[in-house]
């Protein structure tokens, strides 16, 4: 290729790379929408989070905590423990007196938003050096296993 | 037998053909001073802006490629020719495990066995009303008779189907508008029957061999694939196939070489005829005499191998017979068009009306006339018969012949402009022109010696007019040498103007032969990004390390173990004792994308195998040595992936060490 066309070409890639028209990041496609997931608005959550409003907390619920414990037993146990030792992650003993369960529901359900966003969650990666795996859950069953943490 | 009167033998002119070509072959481009010779003169300045993909962005296409000899399929993204996989098919693959894993390895049994390779040649996607549905695409293995269908939501082969009486797959594996067949015709005939019938003299082989096509039924449900049909055919080559569509629909279209029933150097004595032919199959109706019971069961032994995803398994059907329709008998279900010498390519245009042979010793390419051929079969205007089947009147069913297109016409596609690109073999180049006027619009060189092409949705009813891809056999010096094995080469050129223009050379796996190329937005909804654990059903799933144990059952030990970041569970087995065998059924407890676990261990005579997230995958394993042996997840999971290890005690055989299995400490403190 000649110094003239190698030029030419370099000149578009680095127009191209500029972005030239395009507004804002080019997110991969199943990626949530800006502005829908993660980002700030103003009150110290990110967007579309799960707030406190979206939880209440009544009486133990025995069928939740039994389908919580199902689950907790395929997605969960293999990384944290139901006594107070860390395991890969930490320990649930008390889980529900040391965090809002609001943090909680976020860290099962929206794992890769606060650890982006979240200023504990990102302490907790700093102790356990896993990312903790989104296992998929369903807000539902997310709200069930925050039922058999209580019982812990 | 009538032989028709333009199939005179003409030892000459073919002698002289041959020897051009192979004198051609390197030569043309050197000679042809009027033609662009490097990529300096080739490539224009814009050509990186076309193909450059930007980081983090996506291909606007998918290219299912074959992998020939690796018996594979690549899917590479266009315009950037990114390789994005291989999908193992025909060929074990001891990166994933497949034809490796207690799963997988059914996948790859046939009537002769394990077969643990095959050559992998036609990408053909599945059709909804003549265009891709992004659904399935099918390849077949031309060496040990199969075709095999690929998910194209989780990009896994979920069927392979065995092709009785047949030897050789290579007219295969064309689609029907609605994908309710596909094809399967022998490239070589043989003689069938009985033991006493097959052990014949080959020089026999006028009297003797016979040829197939059959008709491959996808459920569309299932993916399983089962033979509805199969009809008896003279003695001949077939080498590949299109189906007609619009006007042509119920019509399937093969081409054939060695009307001559050459047994021995074919390279000369199947190159005699003036004309060998394109079989037409009015399939509808071959059909339609299948259902009315006109056809025979006879023997045809063969598998059925089908990919369970609610167990992860595969499942074998063996299966002893096959219909087979007789045409002679029929009468009116197949028909042969005379096609100059030895056609390759037989390709029908989007609107169905027209049907390209691609002769490959020809000087010219004819196309054909869908209208003319049922004018020619409703007035009887056959000018002979060749055993028993009509030949219609080649010139009665012409639509006409593109002269001097080049040397060596390989195979055609289309866009929806009425155009028309011709791979040529020996010339080295792309030859576009015009289906109606049969005249030849432009031409460009390829790098070197293409076989087929490709343009998007190129043999559908809608073609996506952006690019055609050329699969060359040569590469020589077009990338840094590796020895005397070169890689092998795709080039992507530009159809968007009235000219084609070089844009990109990209190397490939395998010998790429056929290929598919289609918009990316039809695949991409169908994403499968990870396997539900509640949804599996694998007979050793352990859904929880509750569920891990370890159990024998007199000298086999079956090992149900869990992977998440970053542990096996168990990661210490002990009692394990020379002369077991060993089953590490493993469950991925991942629920989450690109959370793949592998598993290994030392002194396995097998392969390690990848665990996607919520599947069960199993690798056997006999130990070799008394002592402790290490397993490891063999897949970056996680930054305590080096740590993600375990070990087993093996101990003398008839030793009484007592079988026992943990991972360390999980619950303590509960």
């Amino acid at each position: 290729m000649s110094t003239k066309h190698l030029m030419g070409t370099l000149v578009i890639i680095v127009l191209a790379a500029c972005g030239g028209g395009d507004k804002g990041p080019k997110l991969p496609p199943g990626a949530p929408p800006p502005g829908e997931l993660g980002k700030n608005d103003g009150s110290g959550k990110a967007a579309g989070l799960i707030t406190s409003e979206d939880i209440t907390l009544g009486e133990l619920d025995q069928g939740m905590v039994e389908r919580g414990n199902a689950i907790y037993d395929v997605k969960c146990q293999a990384c944290h423990s139901t006594g107070p030792n860390r395991v890969v992650g930490p320990g649930w003993k008390g889980i529900t007196e040391r965090r809002q369960p609001d943090w909680i529901m976020n860290m099962i359900l929206n794992i890769d938003v606060m650890l982006e966003t979240d200023p504990e969650a990102q302490k907790g990666l700093e102790e356990c050096l896993v990312r903790m795996p989104n296992q998929g859950l369903s807000k539902e069953e997310g709200r069930e296993v925050l039922e058999f943490m209580r019982t812990l | 037998m009538h032989i028709p009167a333009n199939m005179k033998r003409s030892i000459k002119l073919t002698g002289a053909v041959l020897a051009g070509a192979s004198a051609l072959f390197l030569t043309v481009n050197m000679l042809n001073g009027c033609r662009p010779t490097t990529t300096v003169t080739a490539v224009t300045g814009d050509a990186a802006a076309k193909v450059y993909v930007k980081p983090g962005s996506y291909d606007e296409f998918y290219n299912f490629v074959s992998g020939g000899f690796s018996g594979q399929m690549g899917v590479y993204g266009l315009p950037s020719g990114r390789l994005l996989r291989e999908i193992p098919v025909f060929s074990q693959d001891p990166e994933s495990g497949w034809g490796y894993t207690e799963e997988s390895k059914p996948m790859l049994m046939t009537t002769h066995g394990f077969i643990p390779w095959d050559d992998a040649h036609h990408p053909e996607m599945s059709l909804t009303d003549g265009s891709h549905d992004g659904r399935w695409v099918f390849i077949n293995g031309n060496n040990t008779p199969r075709v095999a269908l690929i998910d194209l939501g989780t990009f896994k082969t979920k069927s392979i189907i065995e092709i009785p009486n047949s030897a050789g797959n290579h007219s295969s594996p064309f689609t029907t508008p609605n994908t309710e067949y596909i094809v399967a015709g022998t490239r070589f005939s043989i003689p069938m029957g009985s033991d006493a019938e097959r052990d014949v003299p080959v020089d026999s082989y006028k009297d003797t061999f016979k040829g197939t096509v059959s008709f491959i039924h996808p459920e569309p449900e299932s993916g399983r694939l089962s033979i509805a049909f199969q009809i008896k055919a003279p003695g001949i080559d077939f080498d590949l196939a299109h189906s007609g569509k619009g006007p042509s629909d119920g019509w399937m279209f093969f081409s054939c070489y060695n009307t001559e029933k050459a047994h021995s150097l074919k390279e000369v004595n199947a190159s005699q005829n003036d004309k060998d032919f394109i079989m037409a199959v009015n399939w509808r109706k071959a059909e339609q005499y299948a259902k009315e019971g006109r056809g025979m069961k006879v023997p045809g032994r063969h598998y059925s191998n089908w990919w369970n995803e609610e167990t992860h398994t595969a499942e074998s059907t063996i299966h002893d017979e096959v219909l087979q329709l007789d045409p002679v008998e029929l009468g009116d279900i197949v028909y042969f068009m005379p096609c100059p010498k030895s056609p390759h390519g037989c390709d029908v245009n989007p609107t169905g009306e027209f049907i390209v042979g691609s002769g490959k010793l020809a000087a010219l390419v004819p196309v054909f006339s869908f209208a003319k051929i049922q004018d020619a079969i409703a007035g009887k205007d056959f000018e002979g018969e060749y055993d028993g089947i009509p030949v219609l009147t080649y010139e009665s069913v012409l639509h006409g012949e593109v002269k001097k297109p080049g040397l060596g016409p390989l195979h055609t596609e289309f866009d929806s402009k009425g155009n028309a690109y011709t791979s040529m073999f020996v010339s080295s180049e792309i030859v576009k022109w015009n289906v109606q006027t049969l005249e030849v619009l432009d031409r460009i060189p390829t790098y070197y010696s293409i076989g087929h092409l490709t343009v998007p949705g190129g043999d559908t009813k809608t073609p996506y007019d952006k690019y055609v891809i050329a699969y060359n056999k040569i590469t020589k010096d077009r990338y840094l040498p590796t020895g005397p094995e070169l890689t092998q080469s795709a080039q992507l050129y530009s159809i968007e103007g009235d000219k084609m223009e070089l844009l990109l050379d990209f190397p490939t796996t395998g010998e790429p032969h056929y290929a598919q190329a289609t918009p990316a937005d039809l695949i991409r909804p169908r994403e499968v990004k990870f396997y539900k654990i509640e949804e599996n059903h694998h007979p050793h799933v352990s859904k929880g390390e509750k569920e891990t144990k370890v159990e024998r059952k007199g000298n086999e030990v079956h090992v149900k173990m869990t992977t998440i970041r970053s542990h096996l569970t168990p990661d210490v087995i002990e009692g394990i004792r020379m002369g077991d065998v060993v089953y590490f059924h493993v469950t991925n407890l991942e629920q989450d994308w690109d959370v793949p676990h592998g598993f290994a261990i030392k002194g396995n005579n097998n392969a390690e195998m990848l665990i996607m997230p919520g599947e069960t995958q199993t690798l056997r394993w006999e130990p070799t040595h008394v002592g402790v042996v290490p397993m490891y997840c063999t897949d970056f999971c996680s930054a305590l992936h080096q740590e993600m290890q375990g070990y087993v005690r093996v101990s003398p055989a008839g030793s009484s060490t007592e079988l026992k299995w943990y991972t360390a400490s999980v619950d303590a403190g509960s």
